[in-house]
């Protein structure tokens, strides 16, 4: 131990005199800046640019899916809130910056394909930001190839096959998220092949900290645009894991060097990530804070915390809930549907439509609309008074407590006889005493579950709650299914024996609340009709509201739409489906997303190609028969592990997926695949062309492909940028497939 | 290659590292290689070498001294150390690893042969007669008040139910295999239950029916894990106190208990995973003798069992994962080793290939064969199958039928969704509700044989009856325009745009119009997928679409379940996506038209590849479609491991006999525990090897039983249990067995080194062996304690709940949770 604070002590001291030597430096010397401008790069952004900028605000019209993000930058124009469980909020404000920076005020109705743009609309700062990061996948793609240690000639080929890969164009030319994810996805790539370069010669540098934070920040950038990005961040956390498994076996450094190592390394991709992910979420709720249509979904305490809304309800009501207290119960677990806990003056139906019999008591049901009968008021069960004495005397957990229904003044109630659609939970009513042997069972037990000791007070927004009946130990609880015609198509509420377990639809809180005041029945109604007043503010902590929000958009399930253009991931590999993207209102004109085949084809065989000489080589290797020196194997295995494990984990947990999916779900593999070609075709050059002829050979047939490429592109180059209306015929010639749908008017 | 180290460490990590120090003596490293290399030829030498050269200068008392210091386990060193020359003759096994040089120098210790080998025969006979105690305490403790209750508890009631089925020879349809059912089958038949009791519902009395066989035959495979789990760790960790803890852990395990004891597919299920486990360590220990007879014998067990782990429920997919991983990186080493010829090679290879790829496929193969031999009557699952599989079954209408063969107009058919057990287009005599779309009769797919499934092809554009004699017989082609009407209700089969009840972007289907009179949303084309225009539609072999001729939409039955209004019959809705999906296309079933003649539908019977194939893609739409509701408590996989809440297999009322479903709670949470401490000093030991931290010679070897080992049993544990966070299903707490058999292997293995390196740390002192005898008695004691505590979980307790304090389980309610 000692003799490590002794090493560590003298590599400062060193670092110390380094730095000041540096500082000094320019004293002596002549300040020199030289500059390395790699014109292949210059002029790859500059095609990259061209392709994917020329004639950007056309069609000035909503196409495909900007018609579901634009209506999220309206929402953030208009700073209110909203929910998506599409993905976490980066990409969304990504693209609201767009309409930030042009101007725009959030007005235009999200609401059809085709339908043209307002004049307000900004439509080119819009599209500019996809755009961008589209056209700067073209210079990317180089340096990753120039990184993983292959030759210029192999990085501009792979440079230039994102450049003519249509579906790419086509995705990164409008208000679409998927050319930014994989801006992303290679920029955490590269960054991490910059650092691990630099890892060798010159480790702790300024850049070598630079590739390393960028790399943490970029994966948490892909991760914030869709969740498919951590499937990218994984896979760079395994290549960084093995390297640094290397690195703890290499015992030329020192315990302490090693540890430095892999401590800026769980900093920068571990909690660095973290880190910017809150951010993002920060952001996003510190910019949306007006209430808005996706409301019902929150919590009640985190409606209170956005402006409107909820809020202005709540605004002023009372904290602490007392006895008296007229209040609205919320079931916090809000599915299918949020709902309010209710009654009114319906019985129970005598016999039920299966012959079962019921208490003919005063329905008790969870009702989605607020209403005046949701009010119902705590009562002390010892005295009669309905009105808040004066000290309140506050609710605490343990308490019993009787529940009055506001307008009905009849009291909670739950008894052994079997709830009308789940038989095996008790009936929950309000009681209305028959005079026959059925005694009212009116006590319950207020449990405060998020309680932080057991003398909590109930607190109205804030405290989850649960009601235990006293005779029976059921709990209050929701159970999900729609009461027929009798009920109304409420939601059933019954009393649930405690053993079953917890589950959030046992809990409830306090939505409104006001001291009631009135001890006569018909002020009380008045009372119960009139809106809450006082005033107190509360608030939500940052990190209560984003796991809230997380874990909803997490938990969110939509209903599994069928999509006229939805395809199953086995059809994107061999292209057999497209999207029709717009079609031009008058003219036959069309934008679709459909690949350059010959290099999704050819993609697929590198692929193919490259893991059977894998495996061939990893045998033979094993049989210690080296085909290819040391250095060339590693940089074999390290471009197949990126580019193979790119696609693999860009495509496969598709199909575990069961959302609908779309052609645009695989372009994030399809890069991966892309990179990796000329990678195979220059090792298939070097090492598998013997002599200097089939190497020409090789070369010429390399180039008549790829000018096959370019002819694919400029042949569909109509349908992806959408600008020359073709005729019928064109277009009939256009449809290599008989399974793309190519669209041709009558 | 004598001393090569590069089996023990990472295959990435061998050719970086350096060499052997070479500071170390020579005995050292042969000693290191013994390690790994246990079963050489050499050995017996170099143990003797490593022991004279490792210590030359100890006096005789004096190494007596040291060597009961070194060796903690006076029972379990001793022991091992006889288990491996009990085992030498049959399987050459891996010489004590872990205690190595103890046994070594104790072997050279002692100069009289005679000696030696009465006391060896003497600890054989104890390895044995412990290995006899173990066995008999688990199947006392299984088949202690076996018959209590008498009644169906939980899950018995299906699988009782099933097993009758096998007995009666009815045909049913379930989720999983068919083995485990067979075998209680099986067992029943045998033990004179004649399959007359209908199972059916938890907590009806057995009465005179024969029950125990089944239950006795279930507790007996539950009662063999044990044993196995024993032997299982004995053989990786080569210390008998690991062994016993083991066994000790899962037999005072209430869990494992109560899941043994009723006549359900788990104790079967776990029985087949623990032999295959055994079998597989078994086998990785003959390695040294390929080809050999034993390791021809366990290498073809572990195929047997993995065919019997996966014939019983699909979980078995994880075991066979396994030893699928063991299999590869097995032959990997082979392959990496250069004395091998390809030759040997592609051996070894075909060898694996036989045994646990074509053996066990075969048996599986033939475990369904006999299902359906076995299952020839029709029964409650005829309906989840297609109408060629039912032709297969005597007393349905389909079994040696004769119908006509080509549809032609009048004929009445039963329309088929392809889609597996999707079942047939019905309607009935009920309206949609208001506010479903339009209130007319209900149109929907019903898995069951009825008369509302009776269907009359018509012409859209006439009433006049086709049957009429003394009109010509027109047969229905592809690409007609027809119009079907509902036999029972004379209504029309009918569409319109109007939502669909569940799937809100299709339309309504519905029964319309007056004795077969509509409008023109009643009109259909008929087409058969992937035929010409004009061909006629066969029965049963055509896969035919119908298309709504106004909307252009697709006739489909969505899957989805109707709630209470549609009596929770499946959801038909007309699709306008016009994607060929299973969903959408139809077979015509029974077709009735006296016009025609009759052929033979024997021609139609499947194959059997074509059964197996069926009977596959049934269960696992089966399997998918136990989806959990949102309100329902489920049980979660982060549940389990806690042992957060148990299951409740019989009685839930002060005054019933209650069966509660729940782990041990101090088994369970020790096994916690001991996965936490093993992740923290596995990596740490792995970190240390990696950075050439030079381990003491007993360190090391402990070091190698914690990470082979003890990462055997890490990976069974992870992968019964992971998988389940990823599926869809609706799961129960009973999932978690099979992986906590795995994590109670963990906890043997884990605890016995941890205090064998206690023991080792204050070697020369007499605490050394107080320490490791003490730990593994505290547990062993900690564990029965506990048992003894929580036991009426298992047997069965009547007598108030356990919050009242008058009750025997009162104070016993560690979780609230917990309900019992």
């Amino acid at each position: 131990m000692g003799k490590g604070t002794l090493e560590a002590d003298k590599t400062l001291g060193i670092l110390l005199s380094l730095l000041f030597y540096k500082m000094l430096g320019f004293l002596r010397h002549p300040l020199v800046v030289t500059a390395d401008i790699n014109l292949n790069v210059v002029a790859l952004t500059g095609v990259g640019l061209l392709s994917r900028l020329w004639r950007l605000t056309y069609p000035r019209a909503v196409v495909f899916d900007e018609v579901y993000y634009g209506q999220y930058i309206s929402f953030y124009m208009k700073r209110i809130f909203f929910l998506d469980d599409s993905g976490p909020p980066f990409g969304h404000m990504l693209l609201a910056l767009g309409g930030y920076l042009g101007g725009f005020d959030g007005n235009f109705l999200w609401n059809r394909i085709g339908a043209e743009y307002s004049s307000n609309v900004p439509v080119w700062s819009l599209r500019l930001l996809p755009a961008l990061a589209g056209a700067f996948l073209v210079p990317m793609a180089y340096q990753i190839v120039l990184e993983l240690n292959f030759s210029h000639c192999a990085a501009m080929g792979a440079a230039l096959l994102v450049l003519i890969e249509n579906a790419l164009i086509t995705q990164s030319r409008l208000i679409l998220l998927e050319s930014v994810l994989i801006f992303f996805n290679l920029l955490s790539v590269l960054s991490y092949l910059k650092f691990s370069n630099l890892q060798k010669h010159s480790p702790f540098s300024p850049s070598w900290w630079f590739w390393l934070m960028l790399t943490g920040v970029a994966c948490s950038c892909a991760v914030g645009i869709k969740y498919m990005g951590v499937f990218t961040y994984l896979l760079v956390l395994s290549i960084a894991a093995v390297h640094a498994w290397h690195l703890i076996g290499d015992q030329t450094l020192s315990n302490v060097c090693v540890f430095c190592h892999l401590l800026a390394r769980t900093v920068a991709l571990l909690i660095i990530p973290i880190l910017t992910y809150l951010l993002f979420f920060y952001v996003h709720l510190i910019l949306l804070y007006r209430s808005g249509p996706h409301d019902q979904i929150m919590s009640s305490a985190f409606q209170a915390s956005l402006e409107g809304g909820l809020a202005r309800i709540t605004r002023g009501q009372p904290l602490e809930v007392a006895y008296g207290s007229q209040v609205t119960l919320r079931s916090v677990f809000g599915k299918p549907m949020p709902c309010w806990l209710h009654s009114h003056q319906n019985t129970y139906p005598m016999i039920y439509e299966n012959g079962r019999g019921s208490s003919h008591q005063q329905q008790v049901t969870c009702y989605p609309f607020k209403d005046v009968n949701n009010w119902w008021i705590v009562k002390d069960p010892g005295r009669h008074q309905l009105v808040v004495g004066n000290p309140p005397r506050p609710i605490r957990h343990g308490d019993i407590v009787q529940l009055v229904h506001g307008m009905t003044t009849r009291l909670l109630n739950t008894h052994d006889v079997a709830a009308p659609l789940s038989p095996h939970s008790q009936e929950v009513s309000c009681y209305i005493d028959y005079n026959i042997s059925m005694p009212a069972q009116n006590l319950w037990r207020l449990e405060i579950v998020n309680r932080e000791s057991d003398t909590d007070v109930w607190k109205t927004i804030m405290s989850e709650v649960r009601f235990v009946h006293v005779n029976t130990s059921a709990i209050l609880k929701l159970s999900g299914a729609h009461l027929p015609d009798w009920g109304f198509r409420q939601l059933e509420v019954v009393g649930e024996k405690l053993s079953r377990g917890f589950h959030e639809s046992m809990v409830w809180n306090v939505e409104e609340h006001r001291y009631g005041k009135s001890q006569e029945q018909k002020e009380r109604e008045l009372e119960l009709h009139s809106p809450t007043q006082v005033d107190i503010s509360r608030n939500l902590s940052f990190m209560a509201r984003f796991s809230e929000l997380q874990w909803r958009m997490l938990t969110l399930r939509t209903d599994d739409s069928e999509h006229k253009y939805s395809s199953t991931p086995l059809e994107w590999v061999t292209l057999d489906t497209n999207i029709a993207y717009w079609l031009h209102p008058r003219t036959s004109a069309q934008i679709h997303l459909l690949g350059n085949i010959t290099i999704w084809a050819s993609a697929s065989l590198a692929m193919v190609t490259y893991a059977l000489l894998f495996f061939w080589y990893l045998l033979r290797r094993r049989r210690s028969i080296r085909d290819l020196p040391e250095d060339c194997w590693l940089r074999w295995v390290l471009a197949g592990a990126l580019c193979c494990g790119g696609w693999a984990v860009n495509y496969l947990p598709f199909f575990m997926m069961e959302k609908t999916l779309f052609l645009y779900h695989y372009l994030p593999a399809l890069t991966f695949q892309i990179i990796l070609l000329p990678v195979v075709l220059q090792h298939v050059n070097d090492h598998l062309c013997r002599s200097q002829l089939q190497r020409s050979v090789f070369s010429a047939l390399v180039v008549a492909w790829y000018s096959s490429a370019c002819h694919v592109f400029n042949t569909l180059r109509p349908l992806t940028y959408g600008d020359t209306p073709l005729s019928p015929s064109e277009l009939r010639a256009l449809r290599w497939r008989d399974s793309w749908d190519i669209l041709i008017r009558k | 290659m004598l001393c090569d180290t590069s089996r023990l460490l990472p295959a990435g990590a061998a050719t970086t590292l350096p060499a052997q120090p070479r500071s170390r003596g020579s005995a050292l490293r042969c000693r290191r290689r013994e390690l790994h290399f246990p079963g050489h030829p050499a050995l017996p030498f170099c143990d003797f070498l490593a022991a004279q050269l490792a210590r030359p200068s100890f006096p005789p008392g004096r190494r007596v001294i040291l060597r009961r210091g070194r060796m903690p386990p006076v029972m379990g060193g001793s022991l091992a150390g006889s288990e491996r020359r009990a085992r030498r003759g049959r399987c050459g096994p891996q010489a004590a690893r872990a205690v190595g040089p103890d046994v070594a120098a104790e072997d050279a210790a002692r100069s009289p042969k005679r000696l030696v080998q009465g006391s060896r025969r003497f600890k054989a006979a104890g390895g044995w007669a412990l290995l006899a105690v173990v066995t008999l305490l688990s199947f006392a403790t299984r088949f202690h008040r076996l018959d209590e209750p008498p009644h169906i508890c939980w899950d018995e009631t299906h699988f009782g139910k099933m097993g009758s089925y096998y007995i009666n020879r009815t045909f049913f349809f379930d989720v999983h295999p068919p083995l485990g059912k067979m075998l209680i089958g099986l067992a029943g038949y045998l033990s004179g239950y004649d399959g007359t009791f209908l199972f059916q519902k938890p907590g009806d009395k057995y009465e005179h029916h024969s029950y125990m066989g089944m239950r006795g035959f279930c507790a007996f495979l539950g009662s063999w894990l044990i044993p196995f789990a024993y032997l299982t760790v004995l053989e990786v960790s080569k210390s008998l106190p690991a062994a016993l803890l083991t066994a000790a852990l899962l037999t005072f395990d209430t869990g494992c208990l109560t899941l043994s004891q009723y006549i359900l597919l788990d104790p079967i299920l776990m029985f087949f995973i623990m032999a295959a486990m055994l079998s597989m360590v078994k086998y990785n220990s003959c390695t040294d003798r390929p080809f050999s007879a034993s390791w021809w014998f366990w290498l073809s067990l572990t195929g047997i069992s993995l065919a019997g782990a996966l014939g019983v429920k699909f979980v078995g997919l994880f075991i066979i994962l396994q030893v699928g991983l063991n299999t590869i990186s097995d032959l990997w080493h082979l392959f990496g080793d250069l004395s091998l010829s390809l030759v040997t090679m592609g051996k070894h290879l075909i060898a694996r290939i036989l045994c646990l790829i074509v053996l066990p496929l075969a048996l599986y193969m033939a475990i369904f064969a006999v299902h359906f031999i076995v299952l020839n009557k029709s029964g409650p699952g005829d309906g989840f199958f297609s109408s060629a599989f039912q032709a297969r079954l005597s007393g349905n209408n389909l079994h040696n039928a004769s119908i006509p063969e080509h549809l032609a107009y009048g004929s009445v058919i039963t329309v088929k969704n392809l889609r597996m057990a999707s079942g047939y287009l019905h309607s009935h005599r009920h309206l949609y509700p208001e506010g479903i779309g339009a209130r007319q009769q209900q149109v929907t797919t019903y898995l069951h044989k009825d008369y509302n499934n009776l269907w009359i092809v018509k012409k859209h554009n006439t009433n006049s009856d086709p049957l009429d004699p003394s009109l010509p017989v027109e047969f229905v082609r592809h690409g007609d325009i027809i119009r079907l009407e509902h036999k029972e209700t004379s209504r029309n089969l009918h569409s319109h745009y109007h939502e669909a009840p569940l799937t809100r972007k299709h339309y309504q289907v519905t029964g319309y119009g007056i004795n077969g009179t509509g409008d023109s949303n009643d009109f259909w084309r008929i087409e058969v997928v992937n035929r010409k225009f004009g061909n006629r539609i066969k029965v049963l072999r055509s896969r035919i679409r119908l298309i709504h001729l106004v909307t252009g939409c697709v006739l489909g039955s969505s899957g989805k379940v109707l709630p209470k209004w549609g009596w929770e019959q499946l959801e038909v809705t007309c699709t306008p996506y016009l994607k060929e999906t299973l969903n959408s296309i139809w077979n015509v079933e029974d077709h009735f038209n006296p016009k025609l003649p009759n052929i033979s539908l024997d021609v139609l019977k499947p194959s059997f590849p074509e059964i197996l194939l069926e009977s596959h893609m049934v269960m696992l739409r089966g399997n998918n479609g136990l989806k959990p509701k949102d309100n329902d408590f489920t049980s979660k996989p982060w549940h389990w491991p806690i042992n957060y809440q148990g299951l409740r297999f019989s009685g839930i009322n002060d005054t019933d006999f209650r069966v509660y479903l729940l782990g041990n709670p101090v088994v369970w949470w020790l096994n916690l525990l001991s996965i936490a401490l093993y992740l923290l000093t596995g990596s740490f030991t792995a970190v240390a090897l990696q950075r050439g931290v030079h381990l003491p010679a007993e360190v090391e070897g402990l070091s190698q039983v914690l990470l082979r080992g003890g990462g055997q049993a890490l990976l069974g544990w992870v992968l019964h249990y992971f998988p389940f966070f990823l599926m869809g299903r609706i799961l129960y707490f009973h999932h978690y067995f099979p992986a906590m058999l795995f994590s109670s292997m963990l906890t043997g293995i884990l605890w016995d080194t941890l205090l064998r390196l206690c023991a080792w740390r204050l070697a020369p002192s007499s605490l050394a062996r107080g320490i490791h005898v003490g730990g593994i008695l505290s547990l062993l004691l900690g564990t029965a304690y506990s048992f003894y505590l929580f036991h009426p979980l298992a047997y069965g307790m009547v007598g108030p709940l356990a919050q009242n304090p008058l009750s025997p389980m009162a104070g016993l309610r560690w979780l609230e949770s917990w309900d019992f």
